[in-house]
């Protein structure tokens, strides 16, 4: 699950030149960062498998 | 009164906006408790633990979200289901609908330069997506609380192997190559980098530098249990080393309550290691053995702010307790308390951020004697009764016990309303010391949301002979949303003595307080 387009163990400046955020759950921290003028992306987040959390172990088993 | 539990099934939603429309909701008429929660366990519980109960809440899941109504009739009830599920329908969302998505999978394959992650999703949850956001090569910042701390442990070793850095759980505040992060402030940039594991002393520390006219380059939030002895400073470590090697960066400023034993010794050790100054706040802790380090040992967070500001200009500096003049001070303690009568004594906080709460407290106790708390310094001084006041005290209204289910008082200015009024009632008080926290996330005019409320409780006190001093500080910038300069002019318009600093607020506090046991001694 490697991120293809960044240097993984060598990101330098540590935080990369630009920030580019993912808002994973509450939408205003999202808000907050578009009004900062900040590449964002918001993930409408829900739970995997109806929040079933046995079927969610299970899958994530089966996926690694 | 009518009770009704109401189930929708696989309509998840996030706490946050629920928590929102729970507030406005228990204003309806005939409304006497409400909550609009999704089914995770802890919700069910504290669903359970206001009286309600059934087969339909003990079976609801993680992403149906359930309505639990207590109304004074069926008809209360009735309508107040329809205008909450009314309410649900004008979901807002600003944004480019094309930068939202379902996955953090579909974000990546859209945009791969994508480099950090905020994550707020329910704890069953939070450490599922940050390993899968770490495995993407992001560094983390997880906001979700409650993570059982063995998952922290995990994550963060995790984030260390594959040379990233997990902030958090429970990290409200970061600002990051310039980017303010959930609940943080608009700051300046400039050279002095921080790592916290406490959200509002971060905030107090880098607005005071802001306002002092210099800048912060990173300011690394760890999670308030990072430097415990279980996870060991893991998050505090890198932050140093990420500083340590930020071009950026000059001064560094470390800020926590007092580590376990062995994470003091294995962050000091650290600290004596590097290339920069390191000006050390561990709050309440001997600033003997800081120094003793190699350090340079902070007292309060304003002491901590201006020692990072002499120490990059490369100027000696003596810590001073008031900005103003001594006798401008005594005038201003004569003014607020020459109207006070013989029975009133103590000192009441209203706070809502922890860190300011805990330095308040430390501050007043050092002066007046005994605090009493929610989250006292000594187990003896806990409050027994959390709803009301109790001779000196200062609440954290944003502990968990006021927040669970309910917005934070930086959110929301219900709760504080509610104790400011309450507290006016009572004869004894003379003080009530307050702090305005500001910054993206915060409400976005409390100090207007307050002063009608002083208002209302300074001229209660006046009909009964008495005046009500109300002491506080603004943290926060003029580039904040909220803009500094005009919360401050609001709460001066109403009476509020507005100090520079949270630390200032609680000294003059306890000022007026001592000046009384000498006014009234005969």
């Amino acid at each position: 699950m490697k991120n293809e387009n960044d240097s993984f163990h060598t990101m330098k400046p540590f935080f990369g030149k630009e920030l580019v955020v993912v808002n994973i759950g509450i939408s205003p921290f999202y808000d907050d960062l578009k009004k900062q003028n900040i590449k964002a992306t918001h993930v409408d987040w829900e739970p995997p498998a109806g929040g079933d959390q046995e079927v969610v172990a299970l899958l994530d088993k089966l996926l690694h | 009164m009518v009770t009704k539990i109401s189930i929708k099934k696989n309509q998840y939603r996030d706490s946050v906006f629920l928590m929102v429309i729970s507030e406005q909701a228990r204003s309806l008429p005939g409304i006497v408790e409400i909550a609009v929660m999704m089914g995770t366990d802890n919700n069910k519980s504290l669903m359970k633990g206001v009286g309600f109960s059934g087969s339909d809440l003990d079976s609801a899941r993680v992403n149906d979200m359930v309505f639990c109504i207590r109304g004074e009739s069926q008809e209360a009830v009735e309508n107040a289901l329809t205008q909450v599920e009314e309410m649900l329908t004008r979901r807002p969302r600003s944004g480019e609908l094309a930068d939202v998505h379902k996955t953090l999978d579909a974000v990546i394959r859209e945009r791969p330069e994508t480099n950090f992650a905020i994550i707020s999703v329910p704890v069953p949850f939070a450490a599922r997506e940050t390993k899968k956001a770490l495995n993407y090569g992001l560094n983390v910042l997880v906001f979700s609380d409650n993570v059982p701390v063995e998952e922290e442990v995990e994550l963060k070793k995790l984030a260390s192997k594959m040379n990233r850095i997990v902030m958090g759980p429970d990290c409200g505040t970061a600002i990051i190559n310039h980017v303010a992060l959930a609940f943080a402030n608009a700051v300046t940039a400039g050279p002095i980098g921080l790592v916290a594991a406490s959200g509002t002393g971060l905030q107090e520390v880098i607005c005071l530098i802001d306002r002092a006219g210099y800048g912060i380059s990173q300011a690394i939030g760890t999670g308030g249990r990072d430097l415990s002895d279980e996870v060991g400073g893991i998050s505090m470590l890198r932050g140093l080393d990420i500083l340590d090697e930020d071009e950026e960066t000059e001064v560094i400023v470390l800020i926590s309550k007092p580590p376990g034993p062995s994470t003091t010794e294995k962050i000091l050790k650290r600290v004596s290691k590097s290339p920069k100054k390191v000006i050390v706040n561990f709050l309440g802790y001997d600033t003997g053995r800081i120094s003793n380090s190699g350090a340079i040992a902070a007292g309060t967070l304003e002491e901590t702010a201006y020692l990072a500001v002499a120490t990059l200009k490369g100027e000696p500096y003596r810590y001073k307790n008031f900005g103003m003049p001594e006798v401008e001070m005594k005038r201003m303690v004569e003014n607020e308390t020459e109207r006070m009568t013989r029975d009133q004594k103590f000192i009441r906080g209203l706070y809502s951020g922890g860190t300011l709460c805990d330095e308040a407290i430390l501050i007043l106790s050092s002066i007046v004697g005994e605090v009493y708390s929610n989250v006292p310094i000594q187990p003896n001084l806990g409050l027994q009764d959390l709803s009301k006041g109790y001779r000196h005290c200062c609440i954290d209204l944003g502990d968990d016990h006021f927040t669970r289910g309910r917005p934070h008082p930086m959110i929301s200015p219900e709760i504080r309303n509610r104790y400011l009024l309450n507290e006016a009632k009572d004869r004894e008080v003379a003080v009530l010391l307050l702090d305005v926290v500001l910054g993206y996330g915060a409400h976005m005019n409390m100090a207007g949301a307050l002063a009608e409320s002083i208002k209302v409780a300074k001229s209660k006190a006046e009909s009964r002979g008495q005046y009500l001093s109300v002491v506080a500080s603004v943290c926060g910038t003029t580039r904040d949303p909220q803009d500094f300069s005009s919360q401050v002019e609001q709460l001066r318009k109403v009476g509020v003595v507005v100090m520079p600093s949270n630390a200032q607020a609680a000294r003059f506090a306890a000022m007026i307080a001592v000046k009384l046991q000498s006014k009234f001694r005969t």
